[in-house]
């Protein structure tokens, strides 16, 4: 990651000049450099982010690592087949479900809807977020009071059940549905804690430096107070992932998120729900594949967390 | 503070018209048509189609529909009613709001009693055993997504156990609401804790619990009273926000235990394209959602007396 934080501390020592206090070792290290040192060090981050590999990989070749198709069925092997656990990796591992398709072959395949619908939402909401939050803060005021009304109306509405009235207006269930839903609302969060941010640093004495060396607002805006206001950020995009990850199960769950054919572990957890008592496998899979990548990327964002605020420690 | 209060009130009223207006605009974008829905497939002339959209208003432009329904709701305490069935929908919600009510208020206390229990333990023993150990659970329990503890509840305690019933009966007693409302309540639960923890083991350096120690207060009252007061305020930030959250959150848990609250009827009003009931329910969620907001700011001032109103 490049120094961004260089030229900030540059211009507050040329300003104030305090002595930079004595760090433990030789070379100074930015925010960011300090966080990696950190990070690597952190098992919690070590083995999530080797999970967020994994589910990367799995998401973008899925046929590496099953042979079997997920919408293939075979009525012979009807669920009630139990699973094979001797098998690791072929298709009748974790056995059939109801119409007979490897339930194994599914988790594998159905890892690409949940991965997309995260990371996509993470990405729309945090850039939106951050650009409202930034000209709020930044500008205050009326600006400020207009943006934090604005925010407050879709921040009032309960996120779940405003998702569930986007997504019906649309026949045509996809990914990308699911992804407008989540993201119509999501955006708040990180509009408050941008807002915030900005609002702290804005009273640095590097920004008043550089506001009277005459630089322009969007200089100001992008190289010095962006850079040191987006730790929060980060962290609450890192965990928000997760979170809608599991919120677009819960849509599918429901009936109003993706829809077979489509394969995702919500679509295929709704349909286990249904057989319970007779087939507790079909369920149970799919939501523990849920859980591991939710959890993944909650302990991502708090060891991040950890790494980018020393205090919470 | 009374100016302070005012004040707050006066925010509020652009942010309840503007929640209104989405929601309201959200719902009429909706395809579909609930007084065609009335007919089925049969379908019927356009005559009497017309002559019961204007009867229902929804032939006027959508900011009129809307400023009529907004204006019944503020001068009359009236909601309409549901096109399908004709009931009005304040009864409709009157029926169904209690139970929800109830059901979050027990998820409500679960979460605060547990949650600052937890929090307290970890952030009191940051680093050792217990706080991981608190740590590791509630990472597994924001993890693992709520219908599917509620699959494992179910599975384990009622069919595996038969401790408890699948499914909640017709007049909810407060026992059979007990499974529910921890499922409902267990997210929250862990984000109160963590950050309770969070809270209390960063106040613990702070140097007015030095000086509290220093000068020798036995441990329960530096805890109990310097400590807990400060640390509290994220915590009920949070507590505060979430109570609106647990009611309109409802839907996943009331469907689950078969709970005839506000959750199944906005679920069943979204299916069916009755605006007029999604869009009552979320009203009376937002207003509940803004004096649950109101109140919390209030509270800052008694847990911390440095905050001040102007």
């Amino acid at each position: 990651m490049p120094d961004i934080t260089k030229t900030a501390d540059k211009t507050a020592t040329e300003v104030v000049p305090v002595a930079v206090p004595p760090q433990k070792a030789e070379k100074a290290r930015s925010l960011w450099g300090d966080a990696w040192v950190d990070l690597r060090r952190n098992p919690y981050f070590v083995i999530s982010a080797a999970l967020i590999v994994l589910l990367l990989l799995i998401s973008v070749f899925p046929s590496w690592f099953t042979s079997a198709s997920p919408t293939t069925g075979d009525l012979v092997k009807h669920f009630l087949s139990k699973p094979e656990l001797g098998s690791i990796g072929s298709p009748e591992w974790l056995g059939y479900d109801g119409q007979g398709r490897s339930v194994y072959a599914r988790l594998i395949y159905g890892t690409r809807a949940s991965i997309i619908v995260g990371v996509t939402v993470t990405l729309i909401v945090t850039v939106t977020g951050s650009i409202v939050g930034m000209i709020a803060g930044y500008f205050g005021g009326v600006v400020d009071a207009v943006l934090s009304r604005v925010t407050d109306i879709f921040f009032g509405i309960p996120f779940l059940l405003g998702s569930m009235v986007v997504l019906q207006a649309f026949t045509d269930r996809t990914v990308w549905t699911v992804v407008f839903a989540l993201a119509f609302l999501g955006w708040t969060q990180i509009t408050r804690v941008m807002r915030g941010a900005v609002i702290t640093v804005k009273a640095s004495d590097y920004v008043h430096a550089a506001q009277a060396l005459g630089a322009s607002t969007i200089r100001i805006m992008f190289r010095h107070i962006l850079p040191n206001a987006m730790a929060p950020v980060i962290v609450v995009a890192t965990i928000s992932l997760g979170g809608y990850i599991g919120a677009e199960a819960t849509l599918s769950y429901l009936g109003l998120g993706l829809a077979s054919p489509t394969v995702s572990w919500g679509v295929d957890i709704s349909a286990g729900a249904s057989q319970i008592r007779v087939a507790q496998h079909i369920l149970l899979y799919p939501s523990i594949m849920l859980s591991i990548t939710v959890l993944a990327f909650i302990m991502l964002g708090e060891a991040v967390r950890n790494a980018l605020d020393p205090k919470m420690r | 503070m009374g100016r302070y209060v005012a004040r707050r009130l006066l925010q509020m009223i652009p942010v309840f018209f503007g929640t209104t207006l989405l929601i309201f605009l959200m719902v009429y974008s909706l395809p579909g048509d609930p007084v065609a829905g009335l007919f089925g497939d049969k379908g019927t002339d356009p005559a009497t189609l017309a002559r019961l959209r204007h009867e229902y208003g929804l032939d006027q432009p959508i900011l009129q529909q809307y400023w009529n329904y907004i204006s019944n709701i503020i001068f009359h305490f009236n909601f309409g009613e549901q096109i399908r069935s004709g009931r009005e929908i304040t009864e409709v919600i009157g029926a169904a709001f209690p139970v929800t009510f109830r059901l979050a208020m027990l998820a409500f206390l679960i979460e605060m009693v547990l949650g600052l229990g937890l929090g307290v333990v970890a952030g009191l023993k940051a680093g050792r055993l217990a706080d991981n150990l608190v740590l590791i659970f509630t990472l597994l329990v924001i993890s693992v997504p709520v219908f599917v503890l509620g699959f494992i509840i179910k599975t384990v305690f009622a069919f595996q156990l038969g401790w408890i019933e699948p499914n909640v009966g017709q007049d909810e007693t407060w026992g059979e609401l007990l499974a529910p409302a921890i499922v409902l309540g267990a997210l929250s639960l862990a984000y109160v804790a963590r950050l309770t923890r969070t809270s209390l083991a960063e106040n613990l350096r702070a140097d007015y619990i030095r000086t509290a120690v220093a000068k020798g207060l036995p441990k329960r009252r530096v805890v109990g009273v310097h400590l807990m007061r400060n640390s509290l305020i994220p915590v009920v930030t949070f507590l505060g926000t979430d109570i609106g959250a647990l009611m309109g959150g409802a839907v996943v848990t009331e469907g689950m235990f078969n709970v005839k609250g506000v959750g199944g009827l906005i679920y069943d009003s979204i299916v069916r394209r009755e605006g007029l009931t999604v869009v009552g329910i979320v009203t009376v969620l937002v207003v509940v959602y803004l004096i649950a907001s109101l109140l919390v700011d209030l509270l800052y001032a008694v847990l911390d007396p440095r905050i001040r109103y102007a």
